[in-house]
């Protein structure tokens, strides 16, 4: 067991009289890519939200690395090892796209040494920019930047910032079939180099071309786990799916 | 001459721009100012540039932080009457009461509010830090629950008319509504004569420079840009690391420092400190000059300072009684149509300025990526 980075056990994150996360019990080992796959609403980002304590779960215990995550600032839980994108980009229009990946690294310095100005590069924040193809936009407003080379900003900075665990929201909506290609070769070199990724992600081509192992959300809890082959052999996956025909886009993208 | 100085370019790409424009503006104001201005002139420009530090700490705070501070006032007068009462004190004489505090005939000895202010080694350095320390204090509380906004507005601004109401009431020992005045003398200076005057405009002169320098250091460091992004989005930020609460405190504890500071020079320039110069009213009005000259910009904050309190002088001495109408009218044109200040009105001209005309007669940037109109100045125009 002293392999496993991430133990959720018993989850509960209710919303008045409607539970979102519904007693999931999930767990990750080190240096793991899982993908989370599922319906709309199955509570696949609220997943991620209660991990890194955008919402509070109600009940239930997130235990990473050994220490009990419930009950800690979103900001001690950065500096405790896990990262995360957002579904909807999320980085500072008004910052440079170099100065957005700089304030990321700059996250565990002490606090008298960003009273000082950025001096130069450092090869971190150059190979994070690298990494995601802004190199040569390092110096334009982030606001400036397309849809997808935001996503791309935002995983520069979560990069940088060297996570244990990365959790990434959706990484490849809206983008490209060749952004997609390249975000995909990027989580999989990440996983190489030692990180833990969870992606929850609903364009099932990118899931089949590069998952290994995968969860499937429905209703707040686990439906199953296992490789994508077994996933899709799976008939409670394919009813799930296929038995709610008014969620169009969980119909469109039966895992078949 | 200092018109031409601020007429200059507002951008600031390059380091020696930035120089050069700081050498002309503070020549303009160490050198042409006092030798063109009359006396009775100068001390009013020295009283303009004591509310422009206080408007640098509000485009620290609101500008780059986001914080609508709307009661600066309370940090301006603590101040002032940490700087009056020592002031006060040194004008007695040893072992004398203040006129102030035999009026009620409460008094035999010094109150106990009081004695620490002889001390000038007390008084000064208390005129800036109990305005953090109450910052600081507010702050916490208010930003670590996530109060911001209209919220956060109300509550500083309220601070200012409580702090008001506490002097007011209790005038016996603060002076009341008149406040502290009829000072005779400032370290050894004599307040009426006007070669001392002249040299606290000196000294005015150059606590501003310091001031400015030292904000644009911290607003050019890394701390200003996560300062920024907190501005732009606070939630964001946590999951960058960051403790929200920690970034604004620092910002927000040292404007307030500003505005104490600023109150403590003011007193000696202008010669009173009461509390219809630091309750609610006023308050608002210190933001006033900010959005007038251009809340993101430092420098323009703190012309902002200097030219509505220019026009509000010159025009009163004219027409009486119409100030506060205009006053109005610049805060809803300023909020209407120059929502980034001057600052903001020349910066829009200089890309205008940049552009060339295209065959077929479109025009298009020739430099820098065109920013539309709406969008505040570029952040590295913060200064």
């Amino acid at each position: 067991m002293s392999t496993e980075l991430l133990q959720i056990r018993s989850l509960v994150v209710a919303f008045d009289a409607f539970h979102a996360i519904d007693g999931l019990d999930l767990s990750l080992r080190e240096h793991e890519v899982r993908f989370v796959i599922g319906p709309n609403g199955a509570g696949k980002t609220t997943l991620i939200d209660s991990i890194t304590n955008l919402v509070r779960p109600t009940s239930g215990s997130i235990v990473f690395a050994g220490e009990e995550l419930v009950g800690h600032s979103e900001h001690a839980i950065v500096h405790a090892g896990i990262g995360r994108t957002f579904q909807k980009p999320s980085v500072f229009d008004e910052l440079t796209v170099l100065e957005n990946v700089d304030i990321a690294a700059a996250f565990r310095l002490p606090f008298r040494s960003l009273l000082r100005r950025r001096r130069g590069i450092t090869a971190e924040v150059a190979r994070a920019l690298d990494s995601v193809n802004l190199a040569e936009q390092r110096d334009d407003p982030a606001g400036s930047l397309s849809h997808g080379q935001k996503q791309w900003l935002e995983v520069a900075m979560v990069l940088v910032q060297r996570p244990r665990l990365l959790l990434l929201d959706e990484p490849v909506a809206g983008m490209t079939q060749r952004e997609r290609l390249h975000t995909g070769e990027l989580i999989t070199q990440i996983a190489q180099e030692g990180t833990t990724v969870l992606v929850v992600e609903h364009d099932m081509d990118f899931v089949r071309r590069f998952a290994h192992k995968v969860t499937v959300m429905h209703e707040g809890r686990i439906l199953t786990e296992g490789t994508v082959a077994e996933v899709q052999r799976n008939e409670t996956v394919r009813e799930v799916y296929l038995g709610r025909p008014r969620d169009a886009r969980g119909a469109a993208e039966v895992p078949a | 001459m200092s018109a031409v100085a601020k007429l200059l370019p507002a951008g600031a790409p390059r380091p020696s721009a930035f120089v050069v424009r700081f050498l002309l503006m503070a020549a303009a104001l160490l050198l042409l100012a006092p030798a063109v201005l009359s006396d009775f002139r100068l001390s009013l420009l020295a009283k303009f540039l004591c509310f422009a530090i206080i408007a640098i700490g509000i485009g620290l705070a609101w500008g780059q932080g986001g914080m609508l501070v709307l009661g600066q006032g309370l940090f301006f007068g603590l101040g002032g009457y940490c700087m009056g009462m020592h002031l006060k004190i040194v004008d007695a004489g040893a072992g004398q009461l203040p006129d102030i505090l035999t009026y009620s005939g409460k008094y035999d000895s010094l109150p106990a509010l009081w004695t620490p202010f002889s001390s000038a080694w007390f008084a000064i350095p208390m005129a800036i830090l109990l305005p953090m320390a109450i910052a600081a204090l507010l702050g916490a509380a208010v930003f670590r629950q996530r109060i911001r906004g209209a919220y956060f507005a109300i509550l500083s601004q309220a601070l200012a008319g409580a702090f008001v109401i506490v002097i007011v009431g209790n005038n016996a020992l603060t002076g009341g509504t008149n406040g502290l005045t009829n000072f005779q003398s400032f370290f050894g200076l004599s307040v009426s004569d006007p070669a001392d005057q002249k040299i606290l405009y000196f000294v005015v002169v150059i606590v501003l420079l310091l001031v400015f320098l030292a904000t644009r250091e911290l607003v050019l460091g890394r701390y200003g840009r996560v300062l920024i992004a907190v501005r732009d989005d606070e939630d964001r930020v946590r999951f960058l690391g960051y403790d929200p609460t920690r970034i604004k405190l620092v910002a927000y504890v040292l404007a307030a420092g500003m505005a104490g500071l600023a109150g403590a020079l003011f007193v000696p320039v202008v010669g009173i400190i009461s509390p219809a110069l630091l309750g609610i009213v006023p308050s608002i009005e210190m933001v006033i000059w900010v959005a007038l000259g251009g809340r993101s910009v430092l420098a323009w904050a703190a012309a902002g300072a200097v030219i509505v309190n220019s026009a509000r002088s010159s025009i009163s001495e004219q027409f009486p009684s119409t100030w506060l109408y205009l006053q109005g009218l610049l805060f809803v044109v300023v909020i209407l149509f120059l929502p980034h200040g001057i600052a903001g009105a020349v910066g829009h001209l200089r890309r205008l300025a940049s552009r060339v005309p295209l065959p077929g007669g479109r025009r298009v940037a020739a430099a820098a990526a065109p920013a539309p109109s709406h969008l505040p100045p570029r952040s590295n125009e913060v200064v």
